[in-house]
């Protein structure tokens, strides 16, 4: 890989320790996909936040970066509570304050403590075009397929390392060429509510590449599908004919085709239960999701026995306070800096209704708690909450 | 027997071989306070063989816990280099090499890892 001058320097440690190892891992992960040179990047967005996954290692690590700082705006993923509601979430004292010793040795290096998975809306906003280095696969798919910036799926530690030097390896989906449909994915029907989600997890896991779709939805549709897909499986960029920025030139003669029939995300839907918990928010709400809930909510009378829980980023919270509070009054919580999968909410409920089909993917997992849960639309799922 | 690979951190170590036949799921597979990896045993100061790793990225700060609690091996010989193993090896400070057949090592075996190349009995 070629490297400028600048870049051999800091390779050779004249910036010290910290950052020597930043760029060797870009100038190895260069090496490994056979990049030619580093590009700037305008952004990172950081996973490897919350203290139940990084543990005290991951800690140590951070506080070892002491000194170093990045050099292009960067925000960090969800953790795993709201410190407003620490006892609804068992989140106890060793906890909490580990949690904020992470968030304090990222704040140290200059990163935006946001702590959400939709930095998109107000956070850390790309443009068409701009090469980004993001980690937190339903914020990657969305920014690539949604707004139509570049970036590879990054790690914890390759976004870290790319918000610290201000480049990536230029490889993947930072090249033209690589951002061509390789699949069709022939939809047999006309998709609504919470077939959006479950075409996701159908699609990621039946194809690794990039699909292109002929269907109709608005972005929260297309959201939710993107974070089913990159978490059923490693997808990064899809195309919606009409929708994603790219779309036109995407397809050539040499694409696959699958299809997907209603019999096919069958599965993904999860049996009628009685649930304990309503999760809305994974990926996090937009300001128009938290309308649109609080306008359905406002006057209604909660049932008893049901939870409702509402994830969103604080910036979008701070922007929307007359839906939380009509949210609120109503007997929801409306939580941020967490989200359903990463705090405790799967251990603590069995039986859970959720918009997500990313939620529904990990907390069905033993790890997460192993819950019973549903796939259903979010008026569904606000139905049942209500007298 | 000389085998050349790619140097993802240098360094010059030797150990007995501990080898997993299928992908290592970081996340998971490794017990980073005992050590160990699941299916293959004991890692500490003996060099892991592995075809390559798999999961969740924040597996390389995993890979940091076996230097943090003192269990690292020696040295790591992988297959194929991803970015959670390439990470990992350089924040631990792990000696690791990539692009290594790794049919030709046998557990047990005393193999030295002399930056990009592997050294292995004839």
């Amino acid at each position: 890989m070629y490297l400028t001058r600048e870049e051999e320097k800091v390779l050779d440690g004249d910036l010290g320790a910290g950052y020597e190892k930043m760029m060797l891992i870009l100038v190895k992960m260069g090496d490994i996909f056979g990049a030619e040179r580093l590009i700037p990047v305008k952004s990172a967005q950081i996973s490897g936040v919350s203290y139940r996954t990084i543990g005290d290692a991951g800690l140590h690590f951070l506080k070892s970066l002491r000194g170093v700082r990045v050099s292009v705006p960067a925000t960090l993923n969800p953790l795993a509570f709201d410190d407003d509601y620490l006892k609804e979430l068992h989140v106890d004292e060793e906890m909490y304050k580990k949690q904020m010793e992470i968030i304090k040795a990222y704040m140290d290096m200059g990163i935006k403590p946001t702590m959400t998975c939709t930095p998109y809306y107000y956070d850390n906003v790309p443009d068409f075009g701009e090469h980004i280095a993001w980690a937190e696969s339903s914020a990657v798919i969305y920014a690539n397929s949604i707004i139509g910036a570049r970036t590879n799926r990054e790690g914890s530690v390759s976004a870290l390392a790319s918000a610290v030097i201000g480049k990536t390896p230029e490889y993947g989906y930072h090249i033209k060429e690589n951002r061509k449909a390789t699949h069709i994915v022939d939809v047999k029907f006309e998709p609504e509510g919470e077939d959006f989600p479950l075409i996701g997890l159908f699609v990621g896991s039946a194809l690794d590449g990039v699909p292109y779709l002929r269907i109709r939805g608005d972005c929260t549709d297309f959201k939710l599908m993107g974070a089913a897909m990159a978490a059923s499986g490693s997808i990064a960029l899809y195309h919606v004919e009409g929708i994603t920025p790219e779309y036109r030139g995407a397809l050539s003669d040499d694409v696959e085709r699958i299809t997907v029939g209603r019999d096919d995300i069958e599965e993904f839907k999860g049996a009628p239960v009685d649930v304990e918990l309503v999760a809305i928010g994974c990926p996090h709400v937009s300001r128009e999701e938290l309308r649109k809930i609080a306008e359905f909510l406002d006057g209604k009378k909660k049932k008893r026995g049901v939870e409702l829980w509402i994830f969103a980023a604080k910036s979008v919270m701070d922007r929307s306070e007359e839906y939380v509070n009509v949210i609120r009054k109503f007997g929801g919580k409306v939580m941020k800096d967490t989200c359903v999968v990463v705090s405790n909410a799967g251990k603590i409920y069995s039986y859970i209704g959720t918009n997500s089909g990313k939620a529904a993917f990990y907390l069905r997992k033993e790890k997460f708690g192993g819950a019973n849960v549903v796939v259903r639309d979010m008026y569904t799922l606000l139905r049942s909450v209500i007298e | 027997m000389i085998i050349q690979g790619k140097v993802i951190y240098p360094g010059v170590v030797e150990g007995e071989a501990v080898k997993c036949e299928k992908p290592v799921v970081i996340l998971g597979d490794v017990d980073a306070k005992k050590g160990t990896v699941e299916g293959c045993g004991k890692v500490k100061d003996k060099i892991l063989v592995f075809p390559r790793g798999a999961g969740s990225t924040v597996g390389s700060y995993t890979i940091y816990a076996l230097r943090y609690y003192n269990t690292a091996p020696a040295g790591i010989i992988v297959e194929n280099a991803e970015p959670i193993v390439v990470a990992g090896s350089i924040i631990a400070e792990i000696p690791t090499v990539d692009s290594i057949d790794i049919s030709l090592i046998k557990p047990g075996m005393l193999v030295k890892i002399e930056k990009d190349r592997v050294i292995i009995p004839d």
